[in-house]
């Protein structure tokens, strides 16, 4: 099996599915010759020419609209976003068209799109070139928003999203994009969407991370065991659909709900978690659930950068309040 | 002016050649300019020239982060905005350092900028210039809702605003221009044809033959200027202000330039522009013609370049230094700025990471 890093598991992924479909097209800005600003289509458009994989004029807006053009006509398209923060042209297409689609024609017309877009901070990088806004995704009717955190699920997550009918958007931690690999077998497979996974049983306490913030979960985990917690960590993968049942499971062990994500904490995927829990397992928590995440602030350009990404520290911080309030 | 040089027929204005002489056909538009404007136009450009190459020099140094130069570009920035008045607003977008300077930016805050520091966004004496704007051509609407508010307190002021020419693919350019048309706004829209936006070539952006034609659909003139002769910049530049303080609204130039450098400093134009394109431009530096010009006048000689260079150069190096010793962000500074007076929960979030601090320190 092939060691790949994040980077070469996407590639890998766009590649098995442009051979297989030749409905599927795959465009973007500086995504074709250059292959992406981050190389992540790097190779594809001397594999599969310019009709498969081209490069567009710099309007995100007119990426997604054309998108869905082409979508009602049964192409299958893969459009790229060079970063999640130049999105917003699109908004208007993605939420008043894309995302609502296939209700407003009950289900005869579908778009069937895979948006994918690199998001995150840590890589002291330009304004609005580190952001994690995938909240505000979730908030939308009809879209789906995945989040890997590593090769092996970043490969079985976008081959899941691309045969998907509904349209889905697919954030890439680009912080990790470089920073590890793994074994990623090299034929198809699937991790199917809406599912978490539980990566470490644990029975104190449930953290529940996605996309680079496993990195910082998993470092804060390991401490806490040495320190005496035994964290249950979870990766949801999903964020649109939420995998209720992974996470109440767990809170039902454990009685102790904590959530660690980048973005602003109003309003957040923690929110919406601990409204879960609240709803359906309130009555096995032992102390308040905690959220440990990014603020309710624009992302400070670098020099401020690491006040605002959680951290290890935060989520062991945060463990300890949990541990008082039991005590 | 814009009446001679119809964008529908490719016209363009240049008034100096390329090796500094000015062409018979230019020596009309020629713009009056004093002595001392000629070198204060020519020092700005070479000041924002070596600002640059220092700039791309800290950078691979790892002094600073990611960063675009204006190299190439710097007649049409400085000439721009030596055209017009400081109570004129400048809207830029993130490839004018020479303009920016101009208008009263400083080095320093350019390098407090990209080594991540909010505080290079605030300008001595806060002159007329919004802070450098990353969504490509979103700018441009504000520069409509300047103009507008020009014409409505009656002033007689014009804003002035820079895209590129991969910009005018995005809604936004079209947006802003119709409005300023509409409303006959006195906005000026340069937009820096540079031939690249990333690895894309002009031509991938749109179908017309040049970006200045596109000012005829939306009604107001519209003129390619050459983009890399200082003299023909001022003299667009003056035309168009003049046009928006009569009242007549808004003008589109196209400056015909070429983005002599990378991207920013993470790019890699060997992979999409060949050697011998790249080397087809260094003749038509801006530098180089205004220069020639300048020499002929016995205005400027090689001692005062080399000193200027110089100067500028250990200018450059303080800057970088100050900034190199500058506080690290503040953590209240992350939080006051986002609102008038911090909503609670705010403040919570801020004194909670504090209380985080102080347990860290502890631990
Ligand atoms: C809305 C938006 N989409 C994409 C980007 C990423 N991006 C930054 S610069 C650039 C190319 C801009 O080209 P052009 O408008 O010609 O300006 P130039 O950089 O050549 O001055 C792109 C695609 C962005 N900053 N904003
Ligand atoms: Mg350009």
């Amino acid at each position: 099996m092939p060691a790949m890093n994040l980077v070469q598991a996407i590639n890998n992924a766009l590649e098995i599915k442009l051979r297989e479909d030749e409905d599927i097209l795959l465009f973007g800005e500086d995504a074709g010759l250059e292959g992406g600003v981050f190389r992540v289509t790097q190779g594809l458009q001397a594999k599969f020419g310019e009709r498969r994989v081209f490069d567009t004029p710099l309007s995100e807006s007119v990426l997604l609209g054309a998108g869905l053009g082409m979508a009602v006509t049964g192409l299958r398209p893969i459009v790229e976003i060079q970063f999640s923060g130049f999105m917003y042209p699109a908004m208007n297409q993605l939420v008043t068209h894309v995302s609502r689609m296939r209700n407003r024609s009950r289900g005869v017309f579908t778009v069937p799109m895979t948006i994918r877009m690199p998001y995150g901070g840590g890589i002291r990088a330009l304004e609005l070139h580190s952001e994690s806004m995938e909240a505000i995704y979730g908030h939308v009717p009809g879209l789906k928003v995945v989040i890997p955190s590593c090769p092996y699920d970043a490969k079985g997550l976008l081959i899941s999203a691309i045969e998907s009918n509904d349209p889905v958007l697919f954030m890439e931690p680009k912080k990790i994009y470089r920073s590890f690999r793994q074994d990623v077998p090299e034929e198809a497979y699937r991790v199917p969407l809406g599912k978490a996974s539980v990566t470490r049983q644990g029975e104190d306490l449930t953290l529940v991370a996605y996309g680079a913030m496993m990195r910082v979960a998993s470092k804060a985990v390991e401490q806490a065991a040495k320190e005496g917690t035994d964290v249950e960590l979870i990766d949801l993968r999903t964020i649109y659909p939420l995998d209720r049942e992974t996470v109440l499971d767990s809170v039902r062990k454990t009685g102790r709900l904590m959530v660690l994500h980048e973005g602003p904490k109003t309003f957040g995927v923690a929110a919406e978690l601990i409204s879960i829990v609240n709803e359906e397992a309130m009555e096995y928590l032992e102390a308040p659930p905690q959220r440990v995440c990014g603020f309710d602030t624009i992302m400070p350009l670098p020099m401020g950068e690491d006040h605002y990404m959680p951290t290890p520290e935060r989520v062991l911080y945060a463990i300890e309040k949990m541990k008082a309030f039991a005590e | 002016m814009f009446d001679s040089f119809d964008p529908l027929k490719g016209k363009m204005l240049r008034i100096l050649d390329e090796r500094g002489k000015v062409l018979k056909a230019g020596q009309k538009w020629m713009p009056e300019l004093s002595d001392e404007e000629l070198v204060d136009g020519y020092r700005a450009m070479v000041r924002a020239r070596v600002a640059d190459e220092r700039a791309v020099s800290y950078q691979r140094q790892g002094r600073i982060f990611t960063l675009p130069t204006n190299i190439g570009q710097e007649a049409s920035a400085v000439g721009t905005i030596k055209a017009l008045r400081p109570d004129d607003w400048m809207v830029q977008s993130y490839r004018e350092l020479g303009g920016v300077l101009a208008k009263g930016g400083t080095v320093k805050n350019h390098l407090a900028y990209f080594s991540g520091s909010e505080t290079g966004s605030v300008h001595p004496g806060n002159p007329r210039l919004l802070p450098l704007s990353v969504p490509i051509t979103s700018q441009v609407t504000h520069a409509a809702g300047i103009g507008h508010s020009i014409v409505y307190r009656g002033g007689d002021e014009v804003a002035i605003t820079f895209f590129g020419d991969g910009g005018t693919s995005q809604g936004d350019f079209n947006e802003g221009l119709n409005w300023a048309a509409v409303y006959k706004c006195p906005v000026i829209f340069v937009c820096n044809n540079n031939q690249y936006a990333i690895s894309l070539g002009r031509a991938a952006q749109t179908g017309s033959e040049t970006l200045a034609q596109k000012a005829v659909a939306f009604g107001m003139p519209g003129m390619i200027v050459d983009g890399n002769d200082y003299l023909a910049v001022v003299a667009a530049t003056r035309a168009a202000a003049e046009h928006g303080r009569a009242g007549k609204g808004p003008v589109l130039l196209e400056m015909y330039t070429y983005r002599m450098g990378a991207h920013t400093t993470s790019d890699d134009p060997s992979i999409y522009r060949s050697k011998e394109e790249e080397e087809s431009w260094l003749a038509k530096d801006p530098l180089i013609r205004m220069k020639a010009f300048m020499v002929e006048r016995k205005l400027w000689d090689e001692d005062k370049e080399e000193a200027l260079r110089k100067e500028m150069g250990a200018e450059c190096d303080e800057a970088m230094r100050e900034v190199e010793n500058m506080d690290p962000t503040p953590v209240e500074d992350i939080f006051r700025y986002q609102y008038e007076s911090m909503p609670p929960e705010l403040e919570r979030q801020m004194q909670d990471y504090k209380a985080f601090l102080a347990w860290k320190e502890s631990r």
